[in-house]
């Protein structure tokens, strides 16, 4: 236990932060999309010892499984394996880390500053049948509009990726193929 | 001699005795790690066991169907022949390309290996035999399996080479697509059951009706998802007629073109070991788990029948693999998106609507109307524009 | 310091890095990857607050971290698409090219 925190939780920081910094830092961008990966993968470790179990198996269910493979799909249909014609950062990259840094700063400050609250000691032992009956009782609404946003996202992406046809009259007679 | 009953069940519950034996000579403080040890150990000398089995199964089955005999020159009838093949990659060289990506291309088998490991973890193997018991625990296999894409991606990509990106970028495609159908005809067993635990899920199976089981794939709606599950799980674990990604005979060897000798038998090891995962896990939400097919039997020790189902299905997937032709990626994606999923979608339906008839004959009739109307107006829907006409001959001239 | 401390501490290095990735990096895919580092930022902090808070047993956190879960994929679908369709239109993911609406 050191400064009161357990090994495991800062083994697991560690690896997270590590792989957000190689996502940041790295030149090769499908480097950069599986050092995501890694920090997915820590934070669904964080959430297992946060006992939110659901949240974690979610978080590698739909992260990893898919956000990931999703990023590393459109790395390759844009040819992002080879070297760049441009360069890796902005021009005005300075500004944008001094604010990322002053937010951080405030934010850790503010953690700092506040009193702490009643540390809930006990674990909530939360099965997946609460989280069910929560599901379609409590948030039945935010759960139907998920939803039809996520059938909206599915059908908006595929349209805007997809290719546009070739012959825009493509309805000419197309003889007896019935 | 009469074998009294404590002795099948002593029988039945041998390995944990043994664990609980083992834990014995350690203090209190440190049973709990070493009865995790002990099952780690245990699945990890037992799965690699069961694929050196399988090996040999398929070869000399592959052959035998095939009209050939098979390998038989090491041992008696070619038994030791995982012997041969393990010194065989162990010795090989390793051979990495120069312009391959050094780090990715290592990690790709290690990925991929520790990820079909940790997914045996909630399997069920006999009662009382889980290594973790998660409330979540399907939940868990799932995202675990979602993981293996991953690595297949890795391995495609870091050998910067055109015939092994386009294997891993179909095989990608292949298991996204299959996914949907296998998550969602694995929910109607979790409905029924109402946990997402295998544990209770097996144990939901274990009841009898005079003689019969009560498994779920004994209703219509676990027929269904059994059977959409199974052909899921073919496609996941990219096995024929599945299995274009590495078809040996378009890509060489699809994404594990450029990879030799002992990564090579990583990524084979990973394969069949996800094979057999995803076997376990169609066994215990549709096939009983580790409980005994008729009532008579249930003597028989749990492990023996889960072993016994699970070796059932192996030879089964060896069987489809001799005989079906493979599928083409279109017509592959075509039937994922278009027949799998609709007949997930209407199989939950058609739990839902057998949860709320209740018991009698009635809702068996409904429901199996309904599925099997469904089946064949989405096959006719579906094989409408493919003309097929009397076979043609060609020949040379 | 506390344990509710130290996730947010993480939470909020993260969300930095996140933030710091959308603002450098000149790859549109980059971009996107930073602002899925920033969601689960946000996530972290729900979820940590939900474990620590006065009613665990309201499951409020969890279930927005589970909404925010399913959001974020659904919002890296359509970005990637528009990122894709633009690279298909000028065969650049150049930030700093997209300058103009034009086309």
């Amino acid at each position: 236990m050191i400064f009161g925190l357990s090994i495991i939780f800062i083994l697991t920081s560690i690896l997270t932060v590590a792989g957000a910094l190689a996502a940041a830092l790295l030149k090769n961008l499908v480097h950069c999309a599986l050092s995501l990966t890694v920090t997915f993968a820590g934070l669904a470790l964080l959430y297992l010892q946060l006992d939110a179990q659901f949240a974690g198996f979610s978080q590698i269910l739909v992260y990893i499984g898919a956000v990931a493979i999703l990023v590393v799909f459109a790395i390759l249909l844009t040819r992002g394996s080879g070297i760049p014609e441009y360069r890796n950062f902005s021009t005005s990259w300075f500004a944008g880390l001094a604010i990322a840094a002053g937010i951080f700063a405030l934010l850790a400050w503010a953690v700092l500053k506040s009193l702490p609250t009643s540390v809930a000691s006990a674990a909530p032992q939360v099965t997946v049948q609460q989280i069910g009956l929560a599901l379609m009782s409590s948030y039945v609404l935010p759960l139907e509009i998920v939803a039809v946003l996520l059938t909206v996202a599915l059908i908006g992406a595929v349209i805007v990726a997809m290719p546009e046809s070739r012959d825009p009259k493509s309805n000419s007679t197309q003889g007896g193929a019935e | 001699m009469k074998i009294s009953s404590a002795f099948w069940t002593n029988l039945d519950q041998v390995f944990v005795l043994l664990q609980h034996w083992i834990e014995g000579f350690f203090p209190q403080w440190l049973q709990p790690a070493i009865g995790t040890v002990l099952a780690v150990v245990a699945i990890v000398a037992a799965f690699p066991g069961i694929f050196a089995l399988t090996t040999v199964l398929e070869r000399k089955g592959l052959g035998r169907i095939q009209n050939r005999l098979g390998p038989n020159r090491v041992g008696p009838l070619g038994i030791l022949q995982p012997i041969a093949d393990g010194i065989k990659s162990l010795t090989k060289e390793d051979i990495v390309p120069l312009t391959a990506d050094a780090a990715v291309h290592f990690l790709a088998p290690v990925v991929l290996v520790i990820a079909v490991f940790l997914g045996f973890a909630v399997l069920p193997v006999g009662r009382n035999m889980v290594l973790v018991n998660l409330d979540a625990g399907l939940l868990f296999f799932f995202a675990i399996g979602a993981s293996t894409e991953l690595s297949i991606f890795m391995a495609g990509w870091s050998s910067r080479n055109k015939y092994s990106l386009l294997g891993a970028m179909r095989a990608v495609a292949q298991m996204i697509s299959y996914e949907v159908p296998l998550l969602l005809s694995s929910v109607v067993a979790v409905m029924i059951t109402g946990s997402l635990s295998t544990v209770k899920i097996v144990e939901a199976q274990s009841g009898f009706t005079g003689i019969l089981p009560h498994w779920y794939v004994f209703t219509p709606w676990g027929f269904a998802g059994f059977v959409l599950f199974v052909i899921a799980a073919l496609a996941e674990t990219n096995r024929s007629p599945f299995d274009l990604p590495e078809g040996e005979s378009e890509l060489v060897a699809g994404y594990f073109t450029e990879y030799s000798g002992f990564k090579f038998a990583l990524f084979f090891l990973g394969e069949y070991l996800a094979m057999f995962s995803i076997a376990g896990f169609a066994i215990t939400l549709f096939l009983g788990g580790w409980g005994a097919p008729l009532s008579i039997l249930g003597f028989i020790p749990s492990w023996a029948w889960f072993f016994a189902k699970l070796l059932a299905g192996i030879l089964f997937f060896i069987w489809l693999r001799g005989t079906l032709p493979r599928l083409r990626q279109d017509q592959l994606m075509n039937f994922a998106w278009k027949f799998m999923l609709p007949m997930s979608l209407l199989n939950l339906l058609v739990a839902g609507a057998w949860r709320f008839l209740g018991d009698g004959w009635s809702r068996w009739v409904v429901c199996s109307a309904v599925l099997l109307v469904a089946y064949v107006l989405l096959g006719r829907v579906l094989m409408h524009h493919q003309h097929l006409g009397a076979r043609s001959y060609r020949y040379a001239e | 310091m506390t344990p509710l401390a130290a996730f947010l501490i993480v939470a909020a290095l993260v969300f930095a890095i996140g933030f710091a990735i959308s603002l450098t990096r000149r790859n549109a895919i980059l971009v996107l990857i930073g602002i899925e580092l920033m969601l689960n930022a946000a996530n972290l902090n729900l979820i940590a607050f939900w474990r620590f808070g006065p009613y665990p047993e309201a499951l409020t956190g969890m279930m927005f971290a589970i909404f925010s879960i399913a959001v974020a994929a659904a919002e890296a679908a359509v970005g990637l698409g528009l990122v894709i369709a633009y690279h298909r239109q000028s065969k650049t993911t150049d930030l700093d090219a997209m300058t103009r609406m034009k086309g």
